[in-house]
């Protein structure tokens, strides 16, 4: 009763399959490109009752219900834009991981840049500060090294 | 020149930190799990489906007043602890409750209320989920207060007891009633 046990290898992993994939290949499409559109949105769109996950990856009675209301519009013909809509009308913008480009988004999407552009600016000064007094130690040494031929000179005399 | 910008620039990692504080500081106390509703002051979707007992209801059957919309399902057990707050609204009358019975089967539902009592001038059944994607319903219990023209003025997630009647449905209500007290 000897069992290579490597052999036990690909049940195991059929075992640890993940659970989100599963439920994604749970709904029957037309053709990949169905598929493939279904779970891009499935992907971008956040669960509203699990946080910090997306449709695809959330177990959730309610994401269940989107994903299937995904796949029936996806079905219907409904573009993705439509999908998109659709989701903000009922559960706003905390449905989108990426947000909407809107006035009141600005500072989430730009924050970054200008934090960047604030960050330069205040090293740029630093360093030209350091520059200057650099210079100025120079032009000290310079000084002293115009002293000392002056007095040679005058002590030449 | 340079003593004075030496002396300002001193003052940004202190100035940053002080806003970082702020921030962090703000972020402890924000609720992450709030989800404002997209619906307040919409007026409630269309709908045209069934009661767990199997009557046809429509938008035409709310009330024409200013009522309850309590989402609820037999497997929710904070359902039961504000069950007792809207079985008092109930026998008071003033405010018709009207219910969802969210992703649950008749049958399981009919049981409960058999059992617990029913609070609801009737119950829609929603066993797909699907009015609920409509209210931007995430899970039992959820409350939608709805005004006499069927505008869904507030929406609170989660147990509906008696201290969240005293502290924010009843100022909401009062204000609905008569939006600008001063004379």
């Amino acid at each position: 009763m000897i069992f290579p046990r490597i052999l036990l290898l690909p049940v195991l992993l059929l075992l640890v399959a993940p659970a989100g994939l599963a439920q994604v290949d749970a709904f029957a499409f037309e053709n990949d490109e169905q598929q493939q559109r279904f779970r891009r949105l499935s992907n971008e769109f956040r669960c509203p009752m699990c946080q910090n996950a997306n449709l695809t990856g959330s177990t959730g009675g309610v994401a269940e219900d989107l994903r299937r209301e995904i796949h029936r519009m996806i079905l219907a013909g409904s573009t993705d834009t439509e999908i998109e809509q659709f989701m903000f009308e009922r559960y706003g913008d905390f449905i989108f991981y990426r947000p909407r480009l809107r006035p009141d988004t600005m500072l989430l999407w730009f924050g970054p840049v200008l934090f960047l552009l604030l960050g330069g600016w205040v090293g740029w000064r630093i360093l030209r500060q350091a520059g200057s007094r650099e210079k100025k130690a120079l032009a000290a040494e310079l000084d002293a090294g115009k002293q000392e031929k002056l007095r040679r000179l005058l002590d030449d005399e | 020149m340079s003593k004075s910008v030496q002396k300002r620039i001193f003052f940004v990692p202190v100035a940053a930190f002080l806003l970082l504080v702020v921030f962090l500081w703000r972020g402890l106390y924000l609720d992450p799990t709030e989800l404002p509703s997209v619906l307040i002051d919409k007026p409630m979707p269309e709908f045209s489906m069934t009661t767990v007992e199997n009557q046809p209801v429509g938008n035409v059957d709310l009330p024409e007043q200013v009522f309850l919309l309590n989402v609820w399902g037999s497997y929710c057990l904070p359902c039961l602890v504000e069950h007792p707050t809207l079985m008092r609204l109930s026998e008071e009358g003033e405010f018709p409750v009207v219910g969802v019975n969210y992703k649950d089967r008749r049958q399981l539902a009919l049981d409960w209320l058999e059992r617990n009592g029913n609070p609801f001038a009737y119950s829609i059944l929603d066993e797909e989920g699907r009015f609920g994607i409509d209210l931007g319903v995430y899970g039992a219990p959820e409350t939608f207060l709805v005004d006499g023209e069927g505008v869904i003025r507030y929406r609170h997630v989660g147990v509906l007891d008696e201290s969240v009647w005293r502290d924010v449905f009843a100022p909401a209500i009062d204000e609905l009633r008569d939006p600008d007290p001063r004379p």
